[in-house]
């Protein structure tokens, strides 16, 4: 690694610091307040079934990004592996769901069809309680942050290193859960689920039931985000970001400032993960593998990753466009999605969300 | 016994492929301080460079050697284009480098598949590169691993020798080591990042060209190949060629042995553990250069 | 400020609660809940659904499957249409993503109603959208050669099951006094599960299997698989790799010295357009095992790769699949036709002995398992990247997805 510090790419000049930390929370209330009514008055009226459950989908793609924002955007550590944790908390939840579908004391359909296995294995069998699959979905990922995060932070693995290292376990990961079909179901994934928690999946009020849970969750999840911002802790990460080494001299271990940003985005990106199994019904390898896991950060990087609701609104369009485009353009998609990696990260670092202050500078002759 | 040569000579020629894809790599890693995502894509357009060639002259046979200078001309021009730019705008920033560069390979991608169709294309071997020499019945070694092979060592000592003990190459290594210092001293960086980005993905094009005598001739050929290089390059440490060759033939033959008793998966799986225990060990790499510069 | 978050936290925490306490339905408490989505049938035209990746890594592959389709929906329409009315192909991108072919699946079934669904390639998609097509009591024709032990009510087969392609393969090894196999596959369900077939197979018929070995899907490094597959001297391989993988496979092959002629090697996922792709330098006098290939004789054929080359394009090769596809919506056709109506139960209710003088031969469906009576054929790669037929079964194979008419196979599903 070069010694140039990643620039800080979306905090404003020195000058106006001061409402950065005391006004932009202000903000980002008004804008959580409009977000909770778009999400829970507007969007369940205005939408049918079918849209309401992509937006579901989109919105579990919001959450991953939440933590994102958080790690990459506060704390400078791009994960490009946020689909290990994705995947953890959507097999932990997808799990559950296959064993409460075959029943007490049977095995997921499945296995018996592709397995030959005799018994349950052992580490399958904790999952048919839902007082442990259910914090699993979120405390697995978080422990598998925490090992490997305690394991590359303390020796300053960081940087590009760190990033292809989060991506590289991503690739392992997916290999690794299609390698053992008889009991993850291979390629295929978990799929054709019956029921969530004894609720029948295919009644269309139990599926907008799920859509309000996953809102609701995002909602949680970008209040404990803004909390986390505001904090003496929020300070300490944009510190570690812009100059590590003097958060180091300042008495601070920077290693573990960055250790709970990890964790957190995991714990997120795998409650997200479990919420996305019942509003779409699958969970695989190839939502895990290095593809997804990077298409989570261009949304992220669209919305304006510094910000507290710009990954949201980032990830939420990035997966509208996806969805619109690809059916009318197949080829084009790909070409925009291309795009807006080189153009948003190149040109506008700070994203939809620091369009706003590039314009009102330049109208007061700042830029 | 027999079988365990064998599985060496296969180790030791995956470590080949992975050095000739790495060898470029890890040289603009070294310059800007970021992976070049798209390295992947230069690797394709070296590959089809032999494809196009092909339909040109029909002879086969040395097409594939006329093909390595094309291909090395092709890919390095590619890389001076994305030099130029974009990442010349963001030497300052080299984790957005990354994900800008992930967005050119995208891009090329589809280009790709829009220009040569979806599906993979077929080249035609050497008759000379797709037999092999037999040393006992049970052990024998493909003449395409060989040819890699001799073009991995070629690649490796031309490298050296202009990184050593060209003006160019004293140039190249100032840079890497101190840019400011650098330029302060009169060198002209612009030119020489851009003259690194000729080499380094014109390494990538030569590997293409390799690659066509192993694997398939697509679109998403690079993707298929880069992840390894990029581990590779992490665990070999910037600035040093000898890191990134040491770590390719320690791949290599780590990967076809543990494969050879295991499993594909399960070889994957371990190799990467061993990148993660071995970054406890040395986080910056095998070789790290000790200058002020580096933090 | 405070204040406001904390009322605001409440005002959600009752919206959450409100939401769950009007639930709907539990499981298994109502089961008409859902009706199903209803076809639109009511003008001129009827929708008919296409769903094949069109982008990503299946694009290369399954784009032929929708150019088929397309040609067949041309071709009814050209002739007066179905029950009069004419087809309206809305194709639907599944970006090899298996996700996503769920939702594109209730996409077609719910906002554009159509009457039945094409289309799907791998089994990961089928298994996406099978809950989808169950749980709206809407059609898919599946048009891909598979792994078997499935019987979706919703689902109609037109490829072939494991008795029409991978039994047959084996049955001609032991004709050809080949007793030792090596298997070679992709690391996914359909190599899996034919692997367990052919274990089966072999255990009842004096084979011996010298090893099974799986490659990541999209793994194009082969060395150290075919260091095994030499030193196991095997009389024969059978290779169930999928795409990118073959390429590399069949080039290591030949560079370590095994040939058709000493370790032939049969595989089932390589039709007329891999074959292009990895070039006759190293497949030539290789072994496929499929339903059909575009040198299959017949007028039916004839007809069907004249009007394909024309449609597309004269170096597009016809392939199984492809012609699996083709034949699937002229069996739809006959069904509705055959019912009267484009109601889902009647056309389903109605399929029992359809049959269509498709380009591989006659074609029947047995209602029961709602797959099809398929001839078995074993072809052998020419110098001029065709297939062309060494074997075939004579009559068509009665379909047999659980394989339960064959003694050896109990206890496999």
């Amino acid at each position: 690694m070069t010694s140039t510090v990643e620039r800080p790419v979306s905090a404003p000049p020195a000058a106006s610091r001061r409402r950065f930390v005391s006004k932009a929370p202000l903000r980002a209330g008004a804008g959580l307040a409009a977000a909770a009514v778009l999400l829970f008055a507007v969007a369940p009226v205005a939408l049918s079934d079918f849209r309401l459950s992509l937006l579901a989908k989109y919105l579990c793609f919001a959450m991953v990004a939440v933590g994102i924002g958080l790690a990459w955007g506060r704390g400078g550590l791009l994960t490009l592996g946020q689909g290990v944790f994705f995947g953890l908390g959507g097999y932990a939840m997808a799990m559950h769901m296959k064993l409460a579908d075959a029943g007490p004391g049977q095995m997921p359909d499945f296995m018996l069809l592709y397995g030959q296995l005799d018994a349950l294995p052992w580490w399958w069998a904790p999952f048919r309680s839902p007082y442990f699959a259910l914090p699993a979905t979120v405390l697995l990922p978080m422990l598998v942050a925490f090992l490997l995060g305690s394991l590359v932070f303390r020796r300053r693995v960081r940087g590009a290193y760190f990033a292809i290292l989060s991506q590289a376990l991503a690739a392992a990961l997916a290999i690794f859960l299609i390698g053992q079909q008889g009991t993850t179901g291979g390629t295929n994934g978990l799929t054709d689920f019956q029921g969530f928690f004894g609720y029948d999946l295919d009644d269309p009020v139990n599926q907008r039931m799920v859509y309000f849970i996953v809102a609701g969750s995002l909602l949680a999840l970008l209040l404990i985000a803004r909390q986390l911002i505001k904090s003496r802790y929020g300070e300490l990460l944009v510190a570690v970001r812009d100059s590590e080494e003097r958060v180091r001299f300042l008495g601070y271990n920077p290693a573990n400032v960055k250790l709970v940003a990890y964790v957190v985005a995991a714990g997120m990106a795998g409650l997200a993960g479990a919420l996305f199994v019942p509003a779409v019904g699958i969970i695989n390898p190839a939502l895990i593998g290095i593809v997804p896991s990077i298409e989570f950060v261009i949304g992220v990087a669209v919305g304006g990753r510094a910000t507290l609701l710009g990954p949201v609104i980032g990830a939420v369009a990035v997966a509208w466009a996806r969805t619109t485009l690809s059916e009318e353009f197949p080829a084009a998609w790909t070409y925009l999605q291309g795009l807006l990696f080189v153009l948003v990260v190149a040109f506008l670092p700070g994203g939809l969300a620091s369009v706003y202050r590039l314009l009102k500078e330049r109208r007061h002759g700042r830029a | 016994m027999t079988v365990i040569v064998s599985q060496l000579f296969t180790g030791v020629s995956i470590g080949a492929v992975l050095l000739l894809i790495a060898l470029g790599l890890s040289l603009t890693f070294g310059q800007m301080g970021v992976i070049n995502m798209a390295h992947g894509e230069f690797i394709m357009a070296g590959a089809y460079t032999v494809y196009v060639l092909q339909k040109v002259i029909t002879g086969a046979g040395w097409s594939l050697l006329i093909a390595l200078p094309i291909a090395f001309a092709v890919a390095g021009a590619m890389g001076v284009l994305l030099e130029f730019l974009l990442i010349r705008r963001l030497y300052a920033r080299p984790l957005d480098t990354l994900l800008v560069t992930w967005g050119v390979s995208l891009i090329l991608q589809q280009a790709a598949r829009d220009i040569f169709g979806a599906p993979n294309v077929q080249t035609r071997a050497p008759d000379a590169l797709t037999g092999n020499i037999r040393i006992t019945d049970d052990l024998v070694l493909s003449n395409n691993r060989l040819f890699i092979l001799a073009l991995a060592a070629l690649a490796v000592v031309a490298l050296t020798v202009v990184l050593r003990f060209t003006s160019l190459g004293r140039r190249i290594r100032a840079v890497v080591q101190n840019r400011d210092l650098a330029a302060v001293s009169g060198i002209p960086t612009g030119r020489v990042d851009r003259l690194t980005f000729f080499i380094g993905s014109g390494l990538a094009g030569v590997a293409g060209v390799a690659l066509t005598l192993l694997g398939p001739i697509g679109p998403t050929m690079g993707t298929n190949v880069i992840i390894d290089a990029f581990l590779v390059v992490v665990a070999g440490g910037i600035g040093h060629l000898k890191g990134s060759v040491i770590v390719a033939f320690a791949l290599g033959t780590l990967q076809s042995l543990i494969e050879y008793s295991t499993t594909v998966s399960v070889a994957k799986v371990l190799v990467f553990v061993a990148i993660v225990a071995f970054l406890q060990w040395r986080p910056q790499g095998l070789f790290t250069l000790r200058t002020r510069s580096m933090a | 400020m405070y204040s406001l978050r904390g009322r605001r936290t409440g005002a959600l925490l009752i919206a959450v609660a409100l939401a769950l306490t009007a639930c709907g339905s539990k499981t298994g408490e109502n089961e008409s809940s859902s009706s199903g989505a209803v076809a639109d049938t009511s003008g001129d035209t009827v929708k008919v659904g296409l769903l094949n990746s069109l982008s990503g890594t299946m694009a290369i592959s399954e784009v032929t499957v929708r150019d088929s389709i397309k040609l067949a929906v041309e071709e009814i329409n050209a002739s007066g249409g179905v029950l009069g009315k004419k087809l309206e192909p809305i194709s639907e991108d599944g970006a090899s993503d298996w996700p996503t072919f769920a939702e594109k699946a209730e996409k077609l079934i719910k906002e554009d109603r159509v009457a039945a669904v094409f289309g799907c390639w791998t089994s990961a998609s089928r298994k996406a959208v099978k809950p989808v097509f169950e749980e709206n009591k809407a059609l898919l024709f599946y048009p891909v050669q598979y792994e078997g032990l499935e019987q979706s009510p919703y689902i109609f087969y037109t490829g072939a099951t494991t008795n029409q392609q991978i039994v047959p393969g084996l049955d001609y090894l032991k004709s050809q006094g080949k007793t030792s196999v090596y298997l070679v596959g992709s690391d996914y369900v359909f190599p899996r599960t034919a692997n367990k077939i052919i274990k089966a197979y072999a255990a009842a018929n004096g084979m011996t299997i010298l090893g099974e070995d799986y490659a990541p899907l999209g793994s194009t490094e082969f060395g150290t698989i075919v260091n095994k597959v030499k030193a196991s001297k095997a009389s024969a391989v059978f290779n169930t790799l999928n795409g990118d993988s073959n390429v590399a496979f069949f080039k290591e092959y030949k560079s370590a010295g095994l040939t058709a002629a000493t370790m032939p090697v049969v595989s089932v996922s390589i039709a007329e357009e891999e074959v292009k792709s990895i070039g006759t330098q190293y497949l030539a006098d290789q072994l496929t095992a499929w339903n059909y290939y575009q040198t299959t004789p017949g007028a039916a054929n004839e007809k069907f790769v004249k009007a394909y080359k024309a449609k597309y394009g004269a170096d597009k090769p016809t392939s199984d699949p492809m012609e699996a596809a083709y034949v699937s919506v002229y069996l739809w056709k006959a069904m509705v036709e055959k019912a009267g109506s484009f109601e889902v139960a009647k056309v389903k209710a109605a399929s029992d002995g359809v049959t269509f003088e498709a380009p591989e031969g006659t074609v029947t469906i047995d209602g029961a398992t709602q797959h099809i009576y398929k001839t078995a054929r074993i072809g052998k790669v020419g110098g001029d990247g065709l297939i062309t037929e060494v074997w075939n079964s004579g009559s068509p194979v009665k379909p047999d997805p659980y394989l339960k008419g064959y003694a050896w196979a109990t206890g496999l599903s």
